[in-house]
């Protein structure tokens, strides 16, 4: 089976994901109380924690589709929706960050497929509109992404059709059709029936190996444990504690992981 | 009921006072469709500029931009708060407001200049009386539709790099469709017959006033009320018909059901599979 991704692990040593202090307030809601975080090129980071501790606003702000409002982070070296002029930042125009958000694959817990199309034409819809690829082209990389994640007779078949399982496998070819650095995973496996999980984490799994940029917000603390190489438990919108998940995970160090952890394990 | 029914057409048909030998003559009489064409031409064009400027002013409500969407409210303020024939007469009026037009760089040169008075632009202002009228109520259908799209949809567009234009146009407008389609399919049938008031402007050529000008001359208001009623009723069944095509072709993907293409390429798949098949 050929891999995933192009050039795995690519030595350059920069962090993909740089994120320094990372507010953000909704109104007067301070959900994101300064949140300091680096994933390694090739790394997949898991996040977990309390719903409500913020992990699924902090990887909306990592693509820009929620705005920080104090911090900064940074995508491959790029600072994601704004540009620095002295200590001030100023929004990007909108057709900018959309650049910007083009090499950031992200899949949602609802899988949010476009129900008017079917799944191969939910996979080359951005190729073609977005990076102007030729129709051809782009058809015959999404079939190859379909028969990746195990869909190859299903290009024809519109998402109402489909098993949640089988709907979030093609969100991932989508995801994986724009040729992104980065993937972020926003509680995949979450809205599938248990049946179902297990063939979402096997794509992911591959995808790791295949050396993919990872950040992975989930309940699934044994895809942590075992595809993992970093472990972060969020609560109250602040990183409470990281570390290598069989680390995080059988030894905890704060009160407030061990409390939670009591409850997930 | 039915008995009802039968009793009054019954009633109706041996009632000489419906004068049914004047509505034969008159069905077909060439002023009637001619009127008939117009009330279509009439339709079209303002139910083209109702959407089109409808949904214009839609995505200008829902922009978040404060200027834009107060334009659309006050826009939607004024032409859904005034009776459209009291709008219809004043667009007739609007040539003795502005006799003279003339378009071209303001204080320099004119590329076309004529005046409108000469001009017949009686149908032309009772397509756009009609129309700006029209485009108050489609801009809260269509913004009913997009608002009936989850926010889900637009999220994962933006993630995929789809800048907010493309994000409508390609993602959430067709999904809005589906909501979209029954009540402009009301509004056109409502617009078939709103013709009637562009007497106001005044235009006399459509259906309804074609026929009320030939009723006045014979006297008989009542078999060219039933002439004209069959016209609209013959028009308002295509309509209908091709309103059915509409919602089918924008449900794509609406269903679990497979669609007759899906079930094709099945049956063949299995035909191929394993002579004789299910």
């Amino acid at each position: 089976m050929t891999s995933f991704v192009k050039s795995p692990n690519s030595p350059s040593g920069q962090p993909m994901v740089d994120a320094a202090g990372v507010h953000k307030r909704f109104g007067g809601l301070h959900v994101l109380r300064g949140i300091d975080l680096t994933v390694r090129t090739g790394e997949v980071v898991c996040v977990i924690g309390p719903s409500g501790s913020g992990k699924t606003t902090f990887l909306r702000c990592i693509n820009h589709l929620e705005q920080i409002t104090g911090g900064r982070l940074y995508v491959d070296g790029v600072l994601m929706g704004y540009r620095e002029r002295g200590d001030k930042l100023h929004e990007l125009h909108p057709r900018e960050a959309a650049r910007q958000r083009r090499d950031i694959g992200m899949v949602f817990q609802h899988f949010n497929l476009f129900p008017h199309m079917t799944a191969l034409q939910n996979v080359v819809e951005a190729p073609i509109r977005v990076q102007k690829m030729r129709k051809d082209d782009a058809l015959a990389a999404g079939r190859q992404l379909l028969a990746r994640v195990g869909l190859g007779d299903k290009e024809d078949t519109y998402p109402a059709q489909l098993s949640g399982g089988q709907q979030q496998r093609v969100a991932i070819a989508r995801a994986l059709a724009m040729k992104p650095k980065l993937m972020l995973f926003d509680e995949p496996t979450s809205a599938l029936d248990p049946e179902l999980i297990g063939e979402v984490l096997d794509v992911m799994k591959q995808l790791a190996n295949d050396g993919m940029t990872m950040v992975v917000v989930t309940h699934e603390v044994g895809f942590a444990r075992e595809v993992g190489d970093k472990l972060v438990f969020m609560d109250g919108g602040v990183v409470v504690e990281s570390g290598k998940p069989a680390d995080v995970l059988s030894r905890p160090q704060q009160e407030r992981t061990k409390a939670f952890l009591s409850k997930v394990l | 009921m039915v008995g009802l029914l039968g009793l009054f057409v019954y009633g109706a048909t041996t009632n000489e006072r419906y004068h049914w030998d004047t509505y034969r003559k008159y069905l077909f009489d060439v002023r009637i469709s001619q009127g008939a064409w117009v009330t279509i031409q009439l339709t079209f064009w303002a139910m083209v500029l109702g959407i089109g400027l409808g949904t214009a002013l839609a995505v200008m409500r829902l922009s978040g931009n404060p200027v834009l969407s107060g334009v659309a409210w006050i826009y939607l303020w004024i032409f859904r708060g005034t009776p459209v024939y009291l709008q219809l007469v004043f667009w007739g009026l609007f040539t003795s407001l502005y006799p003279h037009m003339r378009f071209g760089i303001p204080w320099g040169p004119a590329f076309v200049h004529f005046d409108v008075q000469y001009v017949d632009a009686a149908f032309f202002f009772a397509c756009l009386g009609l129309g700006l009228n029209e485009a108050g109520y489609m801009a809260e259908i269509v913004r009913a539709g997009i608002l009936s799209v989850g926010e889900g949809q637009s999220d994962a567009a933006t993630a995929l790099g789809m800048s907010w234009g493309l994000t409508m146009r390609r993602i959430v407008l067709p999904q809005a469709m589906r909501v979209i389609i029954p009540p402009t399919g009301n509004e056109v049938i409502s617009m078939l017959k709103t013709t009637s008031l562009v007497v106001a402007v005044p235009l006399g050529s459509d259906l309804y006033n074609q026929q009320h000008q030939i009723a006045g001359v014979i006297f008989q208001p009542i078999p060219l009320l039933l002439v004209a009623g069959t016209w609209y009723l013959a028009i308002t069944s295509v309509l209908m018909v091709g309103q059915h095509f509409f919602e089918k072709r924008f449900a794509r993907g609406a269903s679990r059901k497979m669609t007759p293409r899906q079930l094709r390429a099945l049956a063949e798949e299995l035909g191929k599979q394993g002579g004789g098949g299910p």
